[in-house]
């Protein structure tokens, strides 16, 4: 939202210096600088994760491997008392006890990398959504300058003289003659291609002696022989 | 991601069969290399600018001033153009400074074929919308 305000403000301000800034260096720089910092921690966030999920699948199978070390002891301990050896029932209850200690504490160190995961992962979360709003914020503001800068650049050139730039009205009045020349001048080819077609068809018309074929030098002298004979 | 100039060259360089007919103009403007001018053959009045920043590429063609609107017909126009804005093939309406112009944004990530069809249409849609809009200007 922060930049989105300013750049309206200034934009909208219109009348400013020309080459000033849309927004101060000083707003991009602590932009940057944010953007710079979330990334770092993202990268840092992410080497955490790694390493607390693979401390979490440790503690996963531990947690297993004690759980069969439970089922193990308690067949011993069960067979020990069906044999009458109450003594050694008793120590290997009493091993049962620690594994069954080491099992909690690995449980509850379990809980803590579940959480903390799912801390980092939230962390990660908000920090991706804060590069993006920056990134996008930041846009904005490069986009407005380099339009503004490009439009200077336009205006230095189309300022005036021959090149410059015709009013809406008279550039659409320009562009819809030449269009219209355009049509003429394919209207005027088309009826030619026309004419072209018809003569080409009294020329297939004569050439089957259907039309008037051209007159033979021979057919002259022939008329001319009987205008001869009748004098 | 290739620069500008690479992509804009690679518009002229397109078959015709790929321009769909538009012949392109292509220059740069004189002292700024940044900004480069596309004029569209037949419609030379309006000639499309053509930029980038870090993320997109900016297709600019300027309509009309501020200066050619009628007095009391403002309101009217602006409507009239927001109400365009989106039917509008690939260009929005938009305003620099006290301009009014017709503009595309493409990713920088694009390629010439889309380039030129943005220009193409860019240019008839300038040449639509100041034919459509015309009786609000003097």
């Amino acid at each position: 939202m922060g930049l989105f305000k300013k750049l309206i403000t200034a934009v909208r301000g219109g009348a400013r210096e020309v080459g000033e800034a849309v927004v101060d260096m000083n707003a991009i720089r602590i932009y940057e600088q944010e953007i710079e910092d979330a990334k770092n921690n993202l990268a840092r966030a992410k080497q955490d994760l790694t390493a607390v999920m693979a401390k979490e699948m440790q503690a996963e199978r531990e947690i297993k491997r004690l759980a069969d070390e439970l089922v193990k002891y308690e067949g011993y301990a069960l067979d020990a008392l069906s044999k009458g050896h109450e003594d050694l029932a008793q120590e290997v209850a009493e091993k049962i006890a620690e594994i069954e200690t080491e099992q909690d504490s690995q449980k509850a160190a379990r809980e803590q990398f579940v959480a903390h995961t799912r801390r980092l992962k939230s962390i990660m979360k908000q920090t991706e959504g804060t590069i993006r709003q920056h990134e996008r914020e930041l846009a904005m503001v490069r986009t407005t300058e380099s339009v503004q800068k490009a439009t200077r650049s336009i205006s230095d050139n189309y300022g005036a003289g021959a090149t410059r730039l015709l009013d809406a009205k008279a550039s659409l009045e320009r562009i819809k003659q030449r269009q219209q020349t355009h049509y003429d001048r394919m209207d005027a080819a088309s009826s030619l291609d026309a004419e072209i077609g018809s003569e080409s068809l009294e020329a297939k018309l004569k050439g089957a002696g259907i039309a008037d074929a051209e007159k033979a030098g021979s057919d002259v002298l022939a008329r001319l022989k009987r205008k001869a004979a009748v004098n | 991601m290739p620069s500008l100039k690479t992509l804009m060259q690679g518009v002229g360089a397109l078959d015709e069969e790929t321009r769909k007919g538009a012949d392109f103009d292509i220059q740069p403007l004189p002292g700024d290399d940044e900004v480069i001018q596309v004029i569209i053959n037949g419609q030379e009045e309006l000639p499309v600018f053509v930029t980038a920043s870090d993320s997109q590429i900016l297709c600019i063609c300027y309509l009309w001033g501020e200066d050619e609107i009628e007095a009391d017909a403002k309101l009217e126009l602006l409507e009239a153009m927001l109400d365009m804005n989106i039917p509008m093939p690939l260009s929005s309406f938009g305003r620099i400074g006290n301009k009014y112009a017709v503009f595309g944004a493409i990713s920088v990530h694009t390629t010439a074929i889309e380039i030129a069809h943005e220009l193409a249409t860019l240019s008839d849609n300038a040449v639509d919308a100041i034919d459509a809009l015309s009786e609000f200007l003097r």
